[in-house]
């Protein structure tokens, strides 16, 4: 399984992990500063053409990072799906993007650099840093006169390959030439129109190379697949599957259906005809090859919520558990003898008798139903109290690693 | 472009010569490759990026919470940093928000570069800038939490991982300061 990043709270409690977070903090003041981000000046001379040190920094960190992330990615350290991607809300975040453009050109600093301005005395830094939080408490006070709007455009965790359709290594690439392109402009600039007559150093060349050999690195190397990261973690998960560890029986899913506190979530993954004939109420239908489309849905699960994966045996169930185990959302079982052995269980006797397929090939529906009965069979939801049903509890509810929530929340 | 600050002194305790002036910055590439260095860091430890205002809402939030909490308690926007008895100080951010400040000290205090002054364009008062400090950050805060992230939360960090959302925001700062910057020259130039 890839290592990174960390569990952070397991691994050094808490509230000790959050001197991580302080070196982290420590690190990126120093750097802010050391780049001449605490001084008004400089940073708005961005906005004139005449000094564009603030592209070229930040460009800078964006693609060192970028290129990073993704080779550590390709490479099986990382897991980039426990890593924190804002959330696209596109409106809002265009027009929050405006109003600080606005207030960078007045103010002359970003929240971040003005708390470095601040922490260098700088007068101006100081009462920035005071409009900041003024203009953050205003926000709390009157985010509810608009806040359907402000939820409004929301896409989820939505990257530029999902935007283009292309490989994360064709992104980095480009993003990374692009980059580079920005500098070229911004140093014409700095000349014409800054006068700026300091030589530049040569080792910038290699550098802006090295970038573009990495960023081909990532493009080779590729992102794991779903058989990657199962392949990854496979020694590791394996063993519950044999031990039949993480297959929940009929009762014990029963159980967690009727539990107010849990979070239960159905998943069945059969085709749409065998659904419609008979499903367990609230199941909800997600076939095998579109499982990817929950996968972002299901992280975002608080911790008592869990999964149970099913199909009309075990299966396409089994594959679909690895399925979502190598994509890191936790909680996930499979429902013991699937729908074949949900009905063997809470369908009436007679029902039984006389619908059951003597020779069913496996993974089909074992019992013949007259009608597309959909949820609408007493065997869809059946009360718990009618069945006295003996099982060992399988089920244990793991801690989530990685961020719930990032950005500047 | 380092000659910029050559002149200025420092009030830091000076141990050596060296830091008794002012020194100069990293080159822009250089710090930006440090830059990334430590965001790509904050991801690969924590799975976090960097930011700032939210941690600095945060600590406007704690005052908040301390003056009226019944009014924390009703408003959604606020209920889920402080609601209750959660502390809004426990949170990754606040952190990362106050060793910013801890490393932007230390850095300008070793390069001698920490000194009490009003840093202002050649034709603008005291007066002038610190008024529109003040309502530039106003917009900064408003804004940051508007977009959910400020420079650093979302266009530095969700810009290396990609989002549509950070990109977009991202082009919207510098588009909205370079339409405002030629009315405001002044200011500056």
């Amino acid at each position: 399984m890839a290592p990174f990043p960390l569990n952070l709270v397991e691994l050094l409690g808490s509230p000790q992990y959050f001197l991580v977070y302080l070196i982290i903090g420590f690190a990126f003041g120093a750097v802010l500063e050391m780049a001449g981000f605490a001084v008004s000046t400089k940073l708005a001379a961005q906005f004139y053409f005449k000094d564009l040190t603030v592209l070229k920094v930040m460009f800078t960190g964006i693609i060192t990072a970028m290129a990073l992330v993704f080779l550590a990615s390709g490479l099986g350290l990382l897991d980039y799906n426990l890593v924190y991607v804002n959330e696209t809300y596109l409106v809002p975040g265009i027009v929050g993007g405006l109003v600080m453009g606005a207030g960078f050109i007045l103010g002359g600093f970003c929240p971040g650099t003005s708390l470095v301005s601040a922490a260098t005395l700088k007068i101006d830094g100081i009462v920035f840093a005071l409009g900041a939080f003024f203009g953050i408490f205003l926000f709390g006070e009157t985010v509810g006169l608009f806040e359907a709007w402000w939820n409004s455009t929301y896409m989820g965790r939505f990257t530029l390959m999902e935007l283009f359709s292309v490989d994360t290594g064709v992104v980095v690439l480009a993003v990374m030439l692009m980059a580079l392109a920005a500098f070229a402009l911004s140093e014409l600039a700095e000349r014409k129109i800054g006068k700026q007559t300091a030589k530049q150093p040569r080792w910038r060349y290699g550098a802006a190379g090295a970038g573009v050999a990495l960023a081909a690195v990532v493009l080779f190397v590729g992102q794991p697949t779903n058989a990657d990261k199962w392949a990854a973690i496979s020694a590791e998960r394996q063993p519950a599957l044999d031990s039949r560890a993480v297959f929940a029986h009929p009762g014990e899913v029963l159980q967690y259906m009727n539990d107010r506190k849990i979070i239960t979530l159905l998943v069945d993954v059969r085709g749409e005809a065998d659904y419609n004939l008979f499903h367990i109420r609230d199941a909800r239908h997600v076939p095998y090859d579109q499982l990817n489309s929950i996968v972002e849905e299901f992280h975002a699960l608080p911790e008592n919520a869990v999964v149970f994966v099913m199909s009309n045996d075990e299966a396409q169930a089994v594959e679909a558990w690895r399925y979502l185990v190598a994509e890191r959302v936790v909680n996930v079982y499979i429902l013991e003898g699937g729908v074949n052995g949900w009905l063997n269980t809470f369908g009436e006797q007679d029902f039984r008798d006389s619908a059951l397929i003597a020779d069913a090939a496996p993974e089909t529906l074992r019992y013949q139903l007259a009608m597309a009965y959909g949820d609408r069979h007493p065997a869809a939801a059946p009360h718990a109290d009618r069945f006295n049903l003996a099982f060992e509890p399988h089920v244990v509810l793991a801690i989530k690693r990685g961020p719930a929530s990032g950005g500047c929340g | 472009m380092t000659t910029y600050t050559s002149t200025h002194k420092t009030s830091a305790p000076a141990q050596t010569r060296a830091s008794r002036v002012a020194r100069p910055y990293l080159h822009p590439y250089l710090a930006g490759i440090l830059l990334g260095l430590v965001l790509f860091g904050a991801f690969f430890f924590t799975g976090n990026g960097l930011g700032a205002s939210g941690g600095m809402n945060r600590l406007v939030v704690v005052v908040e919470d301390f003056l009226y909490p019944a009014h924390i308690d009703r408003t959604p926007y606020l209920i889920s940093m402080a609601g209750g008895d959660r502390n809004p100080l426990e949170s990754w951010v606040v952190f990362v928000t106050i060793g910013t400040v801890i490393g932007g000290f230390v850095s300008g205090s070793i390069h001698g570069r920490v000194k009490l002054e009003v840093v202002k364009g050649p034709r603008t008062s005291t007066r002038t800038r610190l008024f529109f400090a003040f309502v530039g950050g106003a917009l900064m805060g408003y804004g940051a939490r508007m977009a959910r992230g400020c420079t650093s939360g979302q266009a530095l960090s969700g810009g290396a991982v990609l989002s549509v959302g950070s990109w977009a925001f991202m082009l919207a700062v510098f588009a909205g300061a370079y339409m405002l910057a030629y009315f405001v020259r002044k200011l500056w130039n």
